[in-house]
């Protein structure tokens, strides 16, 4: 399953600080993650702590990742500047709402969004669109963003993740 | 109490500290007391100084790392404490220069000018509040997170600015704690 080859992704690069704030899509993910001694997950009260996080971590010589979903997007617009500005690697997994199928009409507004903010603020975007293509994906940002300063989003989408319904969301 | 004088006895033997600053009066504050290269002045990112040193702090767990941020910039990254809260790191201290203000736009006054209490809401996140007396101790040498919140005149005086290129900030930092790993990755 896609959760566990990129926790595998992310321990191969040397990931060892892991910010998020939850999202159904990243449950398995961040429990591999937790379970990891090599890695320090942390969480946060609002995405935007997540690009701190990464930023002092990278100052202090390690590597991270962030997790969140596509509403959080928002939440770090204006700290983005300060990853540009900087040139900070950082390599965020945005698991999408509000694509095919979205249930929630709030959720709609901030996903339809997603990749234009981020790359209003500088930041690449990277979309696989099928399952098959998650890891290389990943693998390919990670070292798009350590080995070129870049910032690097990887949106995975809705229809891969497969909740249906809120039903469905509380279940997993 | 006046803020250079507060923020230069607060770096006065700083040996290896690692300091960052939150933007505005206290990034002019640190580089007032001797720029370094172990400073990371932010020019930007409003809310965020505490956050950058917690992640500076789990990277570097043998260093001692100082965020000095202003009362405004704390409030807008209150939910910073609660996460540092959870992680607790021992080698973090957080101090807030609080003139009550928000010193660059006009010196409006914060929410700490009515009232609210920095020191209560770093308390419930589980922080080690400290008072300036044993502040030395706490960011040099005794297991943290600490958190001290010092009051200071709220006056305007003259800008001392540290170099305001991001890269060039962030290169220096890492080269001057890192050496020669700074550029290998």
């Amino acid at each position: 399953m896609w959760p566990e080859q990129i926790h595998k992704e992310l321990s191969g690069a040397g990931v060892r600080v892991v910010g998020y704030v939850p999202d159904a899509g990243h449950k398995r993910l961040i429990e591999l993650c937790q379970a990891d001694q090599k890695m320090r997950a942390v969480v946060l009260s609002t995405e935007e702590e997540g690009i701190g996080l990464a930023a002092g971590a990278w100052l202090g010589g390690q590597k991270s990742v962030l997790l969140m979903q596509s509403s959080g997007v928002g939440n770090v617009i204006n700290v983005l500047g300060m990853v540009r500005e900087c040139r900070f690697p950082l390599v965020t997994l945005v698991t999408m709402r509000g694509e095919q199928g979205e249930f929630n009409p709030w959720q709609v507004p901030m996903g339809q969004a997603t990749r234009p903010v981020l790359e209003a603020m500088g930041t690449v975007v990277h979309a696989p669109a099928t399952e098959a293509e998650i890891v290389p994906t990943v693998n390919a940002a990670l070292r798009l963003a350590y080995n070129s300063y870049a910032s690097v989003a990887v949106l995975i989408p809705q229809r891969v993740i497969g909740i249906k319904s809120f039903q469905d969301q509380t279940s997993r | 109490m006046k803020r250079r004088d507060v923020v230069k006895k607060l770096l006065s033997g700083r040996k290896d500290l690692l300091v960052i600053a939150g933007l505005g009066s206290t990034a002019w504050d640190i580089t007032a007391a001797g720029d370094s290269p172990l400073n990371f002045p932010l020019w930007g990112a409003m809310g965020q100084a505490a956050m950058i040193g917690l992640g500076l702090a789990l990277a570097q767990p043998k260093r001692r790392v100082l965020v000095i941020t202003g009362d405004g910039e704390m409030l807008m990254g209150m939910g910073s404490l609660a996460t540092i809260g959870v992680q607790k790191p021992k080698n973090l201290t957080v101090v807030v220069i609080d003139n009550e203000r928000y010193g660059e736009t006009g010196m409006q006054e914060t929410h700490t000018a009515h009232g609210i209490d920095l020191n209560g809401v770093a308390r419930a996140c589980g922080l080690n509040v400290v008072d300036s007396k044993n502040l030395q101790g706490a960011i040099h040498k005794a297991p943290g997170p600490h958190f001290a919140v010092i009051k200071v005149d709220a006056e305007k005086i003259p800008l001392v600015l540290p170099p305001r290129e991001g890269a060039l900030l962030k290169a220096r930092f890492r080269r001057a704690l890192l050496g020669s790993k700074a550029d290998a990755e």
